[in-house]
């Protein structure tokens, strides 16, 4: 746990070397997202959840996260193996025959750090919901997180949840949307416009804020605000605005990089961009 | 063969009510789950007991099972509860990926199962879900035959970590299984012993089985009745043992033919003991309105189908 903004953003330079090392490993996978989120998943790991990496499933007495949006699982198992949840060596099985590190989390190949299989979009708000729940009933004051894809929104269940929370007071769960307007098939608002989110969430009765995704300091400020929120009857959802491929220059500003993976040069472009501060895996 | 007689006719969805409230006695973790379906599921008394256990998901299918997902998460042990097709066919990709996949202790409890829903027609009716249900890794599939049995099964659900589709129904029908019965699931039970021909049945066909025994007695045939309750794990060594002695066999379920438990028994046999098999179940179709009764006779359903079958069956012996 730590609130040094420049060693939070040392590890987020080495996960993102992480990510594109990975995708290119395996020559497949999300680095788009996984690049956005990045900011995102460090500050939630190593400054804002209590989490214990030794790792049990019903993770009573820890905050619990839940990524729904599974397709960017790079970035996801990049955190995990630096917060000490499994080597980072295994890093470099990602995608590959026989791996825990499958295409999508899984619980199923055991990976500490994992509780729900995702990838399938639609589904974590609900599973969220449910934790959430749970922790209510077990007297465990700790907080629920998820995150979702902007495109994600376009699955009807997330609209079930999204109504579901707010009724039933679920006011232990912190919501976030990764905001980057794009999806496989171009800008969201060309393939199917979300509308005013902030709109859409308040009308349901969440409390909306709205984050910079890809300022370090400003994550962690904008999740303990989220943090400050919780607890007061309403379900708390961040809207928050990130660049996809942030961090690697040629892969920002386009929803091209959302599933292909870099070549040798592309590599090395990218990896050029990003710091090794905590050693390759 | 074996007599059985019945003083009372309920509903297996009661059985499932009653189940459920004595589960929730039992362990303090079992909490409930309903997409605005209460009262058809009898979940009331569980409701009443335990108010803070229940959730009400209103008609948001795919919300509960990602819910009672969630639940299990803390050691919670849900249980879900709609009519069968949404239990199902709705949230196929919900229940694989976050429950079965996942490996998720929920229990999904489905009512109105098959065609005996009646009246509200092919929409509501389902006859598929066991084999969808069946094809899930790691998934196990029970239906039960009447209100004791599922009362038993309910109560053994709870107390089996994985995931777990439980389906029943809504029509009474008569109780003549034991109410202390013992429910152990993937254990087959012998309902009555015969020598030339075994009839495998499932869910409500198991009162109709009983029926067609007796009528199979009066023309000198020897059936022997088994009761799978639970198609997945299959007793295989039951079938097998049975089949071994009378060499031709009758599934009869309230389900389509292709993917339920004649296909489970295919299966078993194929590979071990060749052996006629006859098929009681609809024949690749939906169903329709009608009363339970005009349905399961329409459709081939009920005992006379089950007597046709078996006759078909041993003379196939050759």
């Amino acid at each position: 746990m730590t609130q040094d903004i420049s060693e939070l953003k040392n590890i987020a330079s080495q996960v993102r070397r992480d990510v594109v090392r990975m995708v290119h490993g395996c020559q497949s996978g999300h680095p788009g997202g996984s690049l956005g989120c990045t900011d995102y998943l460090v500050a939630l790991y190593f400054s804002i959840m209590k989490n214990d990496p030794s790792f049990n499933m019903d993770g009573v007495g820890e905050d619990l996260f839940f990524l729904s949006n599974g397709h960017i699982s790079p970035v996801f198992y990049s955190v995990l193996a630096h917060a000490s949840y499994f080597d980072k060596a295994e890093l470099g099985t990602f995608r590959k025959l026989d791996s825990r590190l499958q295409g999508h989390p899984t619980t199923h190949e055991g990976l500490p750090g994992i509780r729900m299989a995702s990838g399938s979009l639609g589904q974590g708000l609900s599973v969220g919901i449910g934790a959430a729940l749970s922790k209510k009933l077990n007297g465990d004051d700790r907080l629920v997180f998820t995150l979702h894809g902007d495109g994600e929104l376009q699955e009807g269940q997330i609209w079930e949840a999204a109504m579901f929370a707010p009724h039933n007071r679920v006011d232990n769960l912190i919501a976030t949307v990764d905001v980057n307007g794009q999806q496989i098939d171009g800008p969201t608002k060309v393939v199917l416009s979300l509308g005013d989110l902030r709109a859409k969430f308040e009308a349901f009765g969440w409390e909306v804020m709205e984050m910079q995704g890809n300022d370090m300091a400003l994550v962690v400020e904008g999740l303990q605000k989220a943090i400050g929120l919780s607890g007061k009857g309403k379900p708390v959802m961040i809207l928050m605005q990130t660049e996809m491929g942030a961090g690697v220059d040629f892969m920002m500003g386009s929803h091209k990089w959302h599933g292909v993976a870099p070549n040798d040069a592309q590599l090395q472009q990218a990896l050029d961009q990003l710091q090794e501060t905590l050693g390759d895996y | 063969m074996t007599k059985y007689t019945y003083t009372e006719k309920k509903d297996t969805r009661s059985g499932f009510g009653a189940g459920l409230l004595e589960a929730g006695k039992r362990n303090p973790k079992v909490v409930a789950l309903c997409a605005d379906l209460v009262g058809s599921l009898k979940m009331q008394d569980f409701i009443n007991a335990f108010p803070e256990r229940f959730v009400q998901v209103g008609i948001a299918e795919a919300n509960m099972m990602g819910i009672a997902a969630g639940m299990t998460i803390g050691g919670h042990v849900p249980f879900t509860g709609t009519f069968a097709n949404f239990s199902t066919g709705r949230v196929y990709d919900q229940i694989r990926q976050s429950i079965a996949y996942s490996d998720k202790n929920v229990k999904i409890c489905a009512s109105h199962a098959g065609l005996t829903l009646g009246e509200d027609g092919a929409t509501h009716q389902i006859l598929e879900d066991l084999g969808m249900m069946k094809m899930l890794p790691g998934m196990t599939v029970i239906n039960p035959c009447d209100y004791n049995q599922t009362k038993a099964a309910t109560i053994a659900i709870a107390e089996h970590h994985g995931p777990v589709y439980l389906r029943f129904g809504r029509p009474v029908v008569p109780i003549f299984t034991p109410a202390d019965q013992v429910f152990e699931i993937g254990k087959a039970w012998m309902v009555s012993e015969g020598t030339d021909v075994t009839i495998i049945a499932t869910g409500h066909l198991v009162w109709e089985a009983i029926q067609a025994g007796e009528q199979l007695e009066a023309m000198g045939i020897s059936a022997e009745i088994i009761n799978i309750h639970t198609i997945k794990p299959l007793d295989e060594e039951a079938i097998l043992k049975s089949v071994s002695k009378t060499r031709c066999v009758v599934t009869a379920e309230e389900h389509n033919r292709l993917g339920g438990l004649g296909d489970s028994v295919a299966q078993v046999l194929i590979k071990n003991l060749p052996a006629p098999q006859e098929y009681v179940a609809v024949n690749d179709s939906f169903g329709e309105s009608g009363t339970p009764e005009q349905l399961m006779q329409k459709y081939k359903l009920n005992a006379p189908a089950i007597v046709e079958a078996a006759q078909k069956a041993i003379q196939r012996k050759g």
